[in-house]
């Protein structure tokens, strides 16, 4: 069952990676066991949970669903290419301000969710955040305060000075980390 | 101005979002071997002979670890009775008991091997229901020897507690009006967004057990007792668990992969599937008959109360929370006469173990239920008839307890105006109202160090896990004040018991009041230091000087903490070390081995609709009010307290387990199994709290985590009764339950 490895190109948080995977390993598996992007969490692994959450191409992916072969040629942000360098993303500082992460493990799949959710709507009515992120679980039961940051961090986008040289009203674009060594942003 | 009751940011908060923070899985050590663990598709079942050749022929499997690789007898353990095999012995208990495992270099060939692992095996009858485990002819679940001079060792009840005070009999004649049901409960798991995780890995003369579990110290005593190696080799490293819920309280597999690093002298890992974690915890199913006697004015006069909870094949620490939660059966009113019978009935299903709430929110569903009911036979209003019967803050409601430590009245009037209980609800709408309360830990034990380096900044030492109530935020904040750091110079360091002192267990919402007070103690200790110092540095007496919370004042003089350290540490510099410890003894003539420590106590209200054509059950409005003492962290406090209701939400409208005939589970993992989403929350959640300063625990607080969950069910339910007259006793209330209800009401 082990097959024949497999070259693929990626673009992984602005870095480009050529990397040799199994046909039958999930993207999951590429990034947390071939490139050690452990952020990226595993649970489910039905595409029930979004533990795995990433931006495949601006689209958020399970990507506990999706081969790693399938993202040959793609562009993938994970949670460790939101924040630029030592600066946080605002999903991410409003994650903290407003106590949204508690246990933690859901909560990289959350911020992706709610990136993808304010790249394509950057005012998103209440409603619009829950059904957002409706495809991620939280057990600690923290979504009221995951939805009010995700509607921080989208009210922030209009104030001018924050996160000013990117793109959709003030909120950064992710994708777009040419200079984010995700590499040292890894954990062991 | 003091951080505590201030919400700085989490610690641990910046790498929980950059996708920073190491979780047992995301720990890689060189050269490990991965676990598979082989089951059989049967509840319980004769195991034959096990042929492994298959599985040892692929390539990369370095061992298949069946009982002949164990010890003779087969190594037992568990909290509360040593019960529980390494592996399956002679036969499975229950669905997804495992009864061999897989060693092999990559999780692939594992996961080929264990599949490849040929097991013969002969079914055999299996009980998966109260009624079935309590049937004359039941069969055993657990062997008669494991329980010797155990009179009930020929049934499946593992245990029966009784608790009583007052002259029932008599009580019973002076009832004006009974009123009683039967409620019951289902099985539900913790489904903690990360599966358990496991590592154990041969370390010098000892050995290394990596898991992500709440009582680090519990488990090196347990691995040390069962590889017979001394405290000191057995290091346990506990990083920060994603979720535990008490599904984490106590060893699962690490003894197996303990043996296993040992057989194979290389790093081992399991990393279980969400099926898996189904198949290692769960929550007690209960069947609860309750039966209350009032006066005709409300005056609660009697109550009888008999529980059977359904634990599993082992018991794990399942028979405690049937205690614990059985024996504040009464809830927070004052009665004079009581019975509580309640039972550990085993059966061959998923051992059940703790869970937020640890055996209350079984018998809290029914007795408030019970309350409910009551004040409609009455004639009085809910929140009258449980003002009325509320012990006052100092009154000994349980006998033999801890009397009342809060002004529990104050949390229910607040409940019941913000959701403005006074007014009718809008058209359309019913709106219920109920109370929780759970005694809290009734004995511990909590070291730690706190270390006061020459610069001001401090090192604190504790054994709690971080599972997300945000333990350690909560200790800089306290070391922070004490020591007069800014919280940004204070480092927790937790989750190695070779570098963190002993902890008895991170359980029971105890860490602030226990752990929290051993920090203060060891702060305290420090404080003394300096006193010392400074009276040395300024030629004063000791008498002269105090240290508050960052500040040694001598006579008028302040001087900040930082400049008495420098100077007193000399050219040598060096630090100040305290050595904290808070301790609360067992009492062996309590029931429960000790008085609550504090009680948490919620009051919840809500507002439902219900949609008559589909059964459909709808929150418009959710209040939640907790007593908390003191909020050392009103953001984490709210966090707890909604993350509570939310889950409670759960196993009131969708959580159950779901077994054939045959005892095997039919809904394992996340598309059979609903947890609430976002799309499931009230339209409106209102979290407050009442902050009296009454708590045992520092500046006053109390453990909070679990309150919020205790009375979801019976809010809710009771809010279905205002809107649609119906009582229904069984949970969850899930669509289909609600509208056969309503169309067998309709007739």
């Amino acid at each position: 069952m082990t097959g024949e490895l497999r070259r693929i190109d990626m673009t992984v948080n602005g870095r480009a990676r050529a990397i040799d995977v199994l046909p039958h390993h999930t993207l999951l598996e590429v990034l947390r066991d071939d490139l050690g992007l452990t952020g990226t969490k595993e649970c489910c692994l039905v595409g029930e949970c979004g533990a795995c959450t990433v931006l495949v191409d601006d689209v958020s992916v399970d990507s506990c669903l999706m081969l790693g072969v399938e993202a040959d040629g793609a562009s993938i942000t994970t949670v460790e290419g939101l924040a630029f360098g030592e600066r946080l993303h605002p999903l991410q500082q409003a994650f903290l301000d407003t106590g949204a992460a508690q246990c933690g493990f859901c909560i990289p799949g959350q911020l992706v969710s709610a990136a993808a959710l304010l790249a394509e709507t950057p005012h998103p009515t209440r409603a619009e955040i829950e059904e957002g992120l409706a495809g991620n679980l939280c057990r600690c039961g923290g979504y009221e305060q995951i939805i009010e940051a995700v509607a921080a961090a989208a009210a922030a986008g209009d104030h001018p000075g924050r996160a000013a040289s990117t793109g959709h009203a003030g909120v950064p674009a992710v994708g777009d980390r040419a200079s984010t060594p995700d590499a040292e942003l890894a954990p062991q | 101005m003091t951080v505590v009751g201030s919400s700085p940011a989490r610690v641990g908060g910046v790498e929980r979002v950059t996708g920073g923070q190491a979780y047992v899985a995301d720990i890689r050590l060189e050269d490990t071997l991965h676990i598979k663990l082989v089951t059989l598709d049967v509840a319980r079942a004769r195991i034959g002979a096990i042929d492994t050749r298959a599985a040892c022929d692929v390539p990369g499997v370095r061992l298949v670890m069946t009982t002949a690789d164990l010890p003779q007898p087969m190594p037992r353990f568990g909290p509360q009775r040593r019960d529980r095999p390494v592996l399956a012995v002679d036969e499975t208990k229950y669905h997804g008991d495992p009864v061999a495992a897989v060693a092999a270099d990559s999780r692939d060939a594992a996961e080929e091997a264990a599949r490849l692992v040929r097991v013969e095996f002969e079914e055999l009858p299996a009980v998966h229901t109260l009624a079935a485990a309590l049937a004359q002819d039941a069969p055993l679940v657990q062997d008669p020897a494991l329980r010797p001079k155990d009179p009930q060792a020929e049934t499946n009840v593992l245990h029966e507690h009784r608790h009583s005070w007052g002259d029932s009999d008599a009580a019973e004649r002076e009832a004006e009006v009974v009123v009683e049901g039967t409620y019951t409960f289902p099985m539900v798991t913790q489904f903690a967004i990360e599966p358990h995780a496991f590592m154990a890995a041969p370390d010098g003369d000892g050995i290394a057990v990596w898991s992500a579990i709440q009582h680090p110290n519990w488990l090196q005593r347990v691995i040390a007792d069962l590889l017979q190696l001394p405290l000191a080799k057995v290091r346990v490293h506990a990083p920060d668990p994603g979720g535990a819920f008490g599904g984490k309280q106590h060893a699962k597999y690490e003894p197996l992969l303990a043996f296993m690093a040992l057989a194979t002298g290389r790093p081992v890992k399991l990393v279980l599937s969400l099926e898996e974690t189904f198949q290692a915890v769960r929550r007690g199913a209960a069947g609860v008959h309750v039966r209350t006697g009032f006066r005709r004015d409300g005056t609660l006069v009697f109550r009888d109360l008999e529980a059977d909870y359904l634990i599993g094949a082992y018991a794990d620490i399942a028979d405690r929370t049937v205690a614990k939660g059985s024996y504040t059966s009464m809830g927070p009113y004052r009665c004079p006469a009581v019975r509580i019978v309640a039972r550990s009935v085993l059966s061959h299903t998923v051992p059940s173990t703790a869970f937020r709430g640890f055996g209350n929110p079984q018998q809290i569903w029914a007795v408030e239920s019970n309350m409910d009911e009551a004040a409609r036979t009455l004639d009085i209003d809910p929140l009258e008839l449980r003002l009325r019967n509320l012990a006052r803050k100092g009154e000994a409601f349980i006998p033999g307890d801890t009397p009342a430590d809060g002004d529990w009245a104050q949390a229910v009037e607040r409940a019941a105006e913000l959701i403005g209980w006074r007014t009718p609800p809008p058209a359309g709408r019913g709106r219920g109202l109920a109370v929780g309360l759970k005694s809290g830990p009734t004995t511990g034990l909590s070291y730690s160090t706190v270390r006061l380096l020459v610069d001001g900044s401090v090192i604190v030492s504790a054994g709690t896990s971080d599972m997300g109530q945000g333990a350690r935020t909560i200790f800089a904040q306290i070391a922070a004040d004490e020591l007069g750091a800014p919280i940004e110079w204070v480092t927790v360091v937790m989750g190695d018991t070779a570098v963190v002192p002993y902890d008895q267990q991170t359980s029971a919402s105890r860490s602030s009041v226990f752990m929290g007070n051993s920090i203060l103690s060891a702060c305290r200790d420090i404080q003394a230091k300096l006193r010392a110092m400074a009276a040395r540095l300024e030629s004063v007496d000791e008498e002269d000087i105090l240290v508050t919370r960052g500040e040694v004042r001598i006579d008028e003089r302040v001087l900040p903490i930082r400049d008495v350290l420098s100077r007193g540490l000399g050219r040598l510099g060096g630090e100040l070390i305290g050595v904290g410890e808070m301790r609360k003894d067992a009492e062996p003539d309590h029931p429960l081995g000790g008085t609550a420590a504090f009680y948490e106590f919620n009051c919840t209200a809500v507002e439902v609709e219900v949609d008559r054509e589909t059964g459909d059950i709808s929150i418009p409005w959710y209040v939640t009010v907790s007593d908390v003492g003191k909020a050392l962290n009103p953001l984490q406090v709210r966090g707890q307290d909604e993350g509570a209701a939310v889950m409670g939400l759960g196993h009131t409208l969708m959580e159950h387990y779901i077994y054939d005939d045959a005892g095997r589970i039919r809904n394992l993992g996340a598309i059979d199994y609903r947890i609430p989403t976002s799309m499931d929350l009230p339209l409106r959640m209102d979290s407050d709290i009442i902050e009296n300063a009454d708590g045992p625990g520092p500046y006053g607080s109390k453990g909070m985590s679990e309150g919020a969950l205790l009375p979801v069910a019976p809010a809710v339910a009771s809010a279905v009764r205002d809107a649609t007259g119906l009582s229904i006793r069984n949970l969850p209330l899930t669509p289909e339950r609600v509208w056969r209800a309503l169309r067998d009401a309709s007739g």
